[in-house]
């Protein structure tokens, strides 16, 4: 067949056949594309969790640009003459003036500004869920173990950004966090304080700090996370995704939707709902309301002010942490700030990314896995990990101390005694305890089965009855095969050929 | 829909006859309209947005009209695709990862004898490139590290606190021994730095009247608490927040961020919390004129702990 012959069968398709074999003969995209589109994604509610974190990015780039028109990252000292009232008149920073113009001269600055806030807290919440899901389904496993540790860092990376760029603003609760991170810089030893005034330009607080963070916020760690989550994908694409065990479905296939127009069509609506809450969040609950903080002031400071909550579990570490200033030799190390600022979260993040290799040294299992565990079939890892969560989320809670104790009445002594005892205690007993449930549901008989529910009735003598639902669609199948259609979809026609469904007119 | 429901068929195979290329939605075009009152009423909410703007409205009416907007049109998009697009489930097989093992004895040959033969052969040139490269590595980073900061030298050890200081708060007024009540609490600066952002951060001091007379919170600091008043720097020795909280009648300070709490009348000693020293005092005099002013500097860096710290 003559290259001539070739155009004229897909020419058959019009217009956009003609420009398809335009960019064909130059880009060679048909063969590919034609795979791309028909490439298969496997579907489980879980695998939406990553796809929350990609979608609260874009938004954070898009709210994000929108800010960086208006924001001013300097720490000069300006009058403020803008809407304001309560301010007019004040020495500020432009940092912070401009946070308050942006808020309330811009139109539709507010909504920006909450929807990038709230972006953030939704992104960093959907990276740890969806890590969550990895570990405890071992998606991590050969050949996935790169793709892990970019999520590992990916997560890091938001972290940080999320810390320097609430900090942005200048106010009064930002700017004891910045305080609070300049001396968790010095306390690192021999170079601690040569490290502080390098990052902040000087002793604190300078003049560099703001200008400097806004350009590592705005341009140098979204252009890594930006290089890490394409690598993410591409290593996705390339690796193709994990499943769950379930019917026809093998270490060797994928079953599930292909990529157009099924998991495009989702995908899609699924960017605009996580925009859409976000939206509503940005415009009905309030968020960092920086104009009730007022300006930084190195002398003031507030009451009960806690950081946004990815950062809780190491204000809740510098809480609990006991005194240990060592000193000797003319030098002092402070343990008491570098263990729970510095040393702790590297324990953590560092047994994170020893996982894999831990759990293949302890199983020998050196083989390549597509299909993924259920938590209860490996309890040595789902007890692992919940252990861990156990841990952070106790170091969380230390992060209100001062809360706590207010809110219930009790001496702030008995509970930052009480924090430093349970961050131990719960942790260790979860581990057991998760073991033991784990093993036990493995014993359920017809364990992942669908089962038939009771339906609880009251007759007229008052006398109460469970009796045995009627068949409902899925019952008897096992949970992770594909679910059947449910019959409310139908409008009563009758398909006598599903087995076990059992069809309800409307 | 067949009776083997959820046998997955291969999509490059399924006629558009097959039962997998079918829509979910037994009721095509009812389910069509569902979706389609969605993404109106979406539009409505997207249009609503346009007004908003347009009159300015408040925050709230922003948030719902686009909120609920985009969300329903994201709502009816994926339910179009969930209930209206082919059901499946489709399979596609997985291809090894992993070449076949002619080609990977091949790729390893050439990665060994290409590159580590050419670095073999030629040690001299390739010591001397690895040297270069390090050398530019070195290098590289003096500017890219050592430009961003002066060097700190003494600085966290000292203070702008002068033997003669003034205490004056942050308006620039000198504080006066008739100034504070038992139980008052001033916070202040050394005369002239008040303003400087650099003073405040550094400087910044508390004054508490605990008493009508000369008052020592520890053996050789007799004179330091002229007329009941102590002047402690208000650095938390913990993470450097200032030490904001009076408890008046415990005569504690206590730190808002960490809750660590320093004993006012014993030196400032910690007594609670993760602060590893007590907040240095700053001996102060009454003068002729009954104004209050510094004795010295800090005898001790103020602030948290670092490497240097002696």
């Amino acid at each position: 067949m003559t290259d001539t012959a070739k155009k004229d069968k897909a020419a058959a398709f019009g217009p956009v056949g003609k420009a398809l074999n335009e960019i064909d003969d130059r880009l060679g995209i048909a063969k590919g594309g034609r795979g791309l589109m028909d490439k298969i994604f496997p579907d489980h509610w879980s695998f939406m969790l990553g796809e929350i974190a990609l979608y609260s990015f874009v938004i954070l780039l898009a709210t994000g640009v929108f800010l960086t028109l208006y924001y001013v990252p300097s720490q000069d000292i300006v009058v403020y003459a803008g809407k304001y009232a309560p301010l007019r008149g004040q020495h500020v920073s432009a940092a912070y003036a401009s946070s308050i113009d942006l808020t309330f001269s811009v139109r539709a600055g507010l909504l920006m500004r909450q929807m990038h806030h709230w972006a953030c807290d939704i992104f960093v919440g959907a990276i740890v869920v969806h890590m969550a899901r990895v570990f405890f389904t071992g998606a991590f496993r050969k050949p996935r173990e790169l793709n892990y540790s970019i999520g590992i860092i990916l997560l890091i990376l938001a972290i940080g950004n999320g810390f320097i760029g609430y900090s942005l603003p200048d106010d009064l609760v930002s700017g004891t966090g910045l305080r609070i991170a300049f001396s968790i810089t010095e306390s690192v030893p021999l170079v601690g304080s040569y490290l502080a005034f390098f990052l902040f330009g000087g002793n604190f607080p300078g003049t560099a700090v703001i200008p400097r963070f806004f350009t590592i916020h705005v341009l140098l760690i979204p252009l890594i996370i930006l290089g890490l989550v394409t690598a993410h994908l591409v290593l996705l694409v390339r690796q193709k995704h994990t499943q769950f065990p379930g019917k026809g479905r093998t270490e060797k296939n994928v079953v599930g939707a292909p990529m157009v127009p099924v998991f495009a069509a989702k995908a899609t609506g699924f960017l605009f709902m996580v925009t859409g809450v976000t939206a509503l969040l940005g415009g009905l609950a309030q968020i960092n309301p920086i104009w009730q903080f007022g300006p930084y002031d190195a002398a003031k400071i507030s009451y009960a002010v806690q950081p946004d909550w990815y950062m809780g579990f190491l204000d809740g570490a510098l809480r609990i942490w006991p005194a240990w200033e060592w000193t000797g030799f003319g030098h002092t190390i402070p343990l008491e700030v570098f263990l729970p600022a510095a040393v702790l979260p590297g324990i953590i993040f560092g047994l994170c990314f020893a996982w894999p290799a831990i759990e293949r040294h302890h199983t020998k299992d050196s083989e390549a896995h597509n299909l993924l565990d259920r938590p209860r079939d490996r309890p040595k890892r789902t007890a692992a990990g919940a252990t861990m969560l156990a841990f952070l989320g106790m170091l969380f809670i230390a992060s209100s101390t001062d809360v706590l104790a207010n809110t219930f009445h009790i001496s702030l002594n008995a509970v930052l005694w009480g924090m430093r005892v349970l961050v131990i205690l719960i942790p260790v007993i979860t581990y057991p305890i998760t073991l033991k449930i784990c093993q036990e549901l493995q014993q359920v008989p017809d364990g992942g089965k669908r089962k038939r529910s009771n339906v609880v009735t009251r007759t007229a003598e008052g006398a109460y009855l469970a009796v045995p639902a009627e068949q409902r669609p899925g019952d008897g199948h096992a949970e992770l095969d594909a679910e059947p259609v449910p019959s409310f979809i139908s409008d009563g026609a009758a398909e006598p050929d599903e087995p076990g469904v059992h069809q309800v007119s409307r | 829909m067949t009776a083997d429901h959820g046998t997955p068929v291969s999509l490059s195979t399924a006629g558009l006859d097959d039962p997998h290329m079918q829509p979910l939605a037994k009721n095509p075009e009812r389910a069509e309209r569902w979706i389609a009152l969605s993404m109106f009423v979406g539009l409505l909410g997207i249009i609503g947005f346009g007004v908003a703007y347009w009159y300015d409205a408040d925050p709230w009416v922003y948030g719902l009209t686009l909120g609920a907007g985009v969300t329903l049109l994201g709502f009816g998009i994926t339910a179009w695709g969930k209930y209206l697009m082919p059901k499946g489930p489709f399979v596609e097989e997985r291809h090894d990862l992993r070449g076949t093992d002619e080609e990977r004895e091949l790729f390893a040959a050439a990665v060994v004898q290409r590159g580590g033969g050419i670095l073999g052969r030629r040690k001299l040139l390739a010591g001397m490139a690895g040297l270069s490269l390090a050398a530019f590595g070195v290098v590289a980073a003096f500017p890219l590290i050592r430009s961003l900061g002066p060097l700190p030298k003494k600085t966290l050890d000292t203070t702008n606190w002068r033997k003669g200081s003034y205490l004056v708060d942050q308006t620039g007024r000198e504080v006066h021994v008739d100034d504070l009540a038992v139980g008052g609490i001033v916070t202040v600066f050394p005369k002239g730095y008040q303003d400087s952002p650099e003073g405040q951060a550094v400087d910044q001091t508390v004054l508490i009247r605990i008493a009508t007379t000369d008052f020592t919170t520890r053996p050789g600091r007799e004179s330091w608490g002229p007329a009941g008043y102590v002047a402690y720097s208000k650095l938390c020795t913990h993470l450097g927040c200032p030490v904001g909280l009076y408890e008046q009648q415990l005569e504690q300070l206590v730190c808002p961020c960490h809750q660590s709490m320093f004993d006012v009348t014993n030196g400032c000693e910690p007594n609670f919390g993760p602060a590893p020293r007590p907040l240095p005092q700053l001996p102060i005099y009454v003068d002729g004129r009954g104004y209050i002013r510094a004795q010295s500097a800090y005898s001790e860096p103020v602030g948290p702990g670092f490497w240097e710290r002696s």
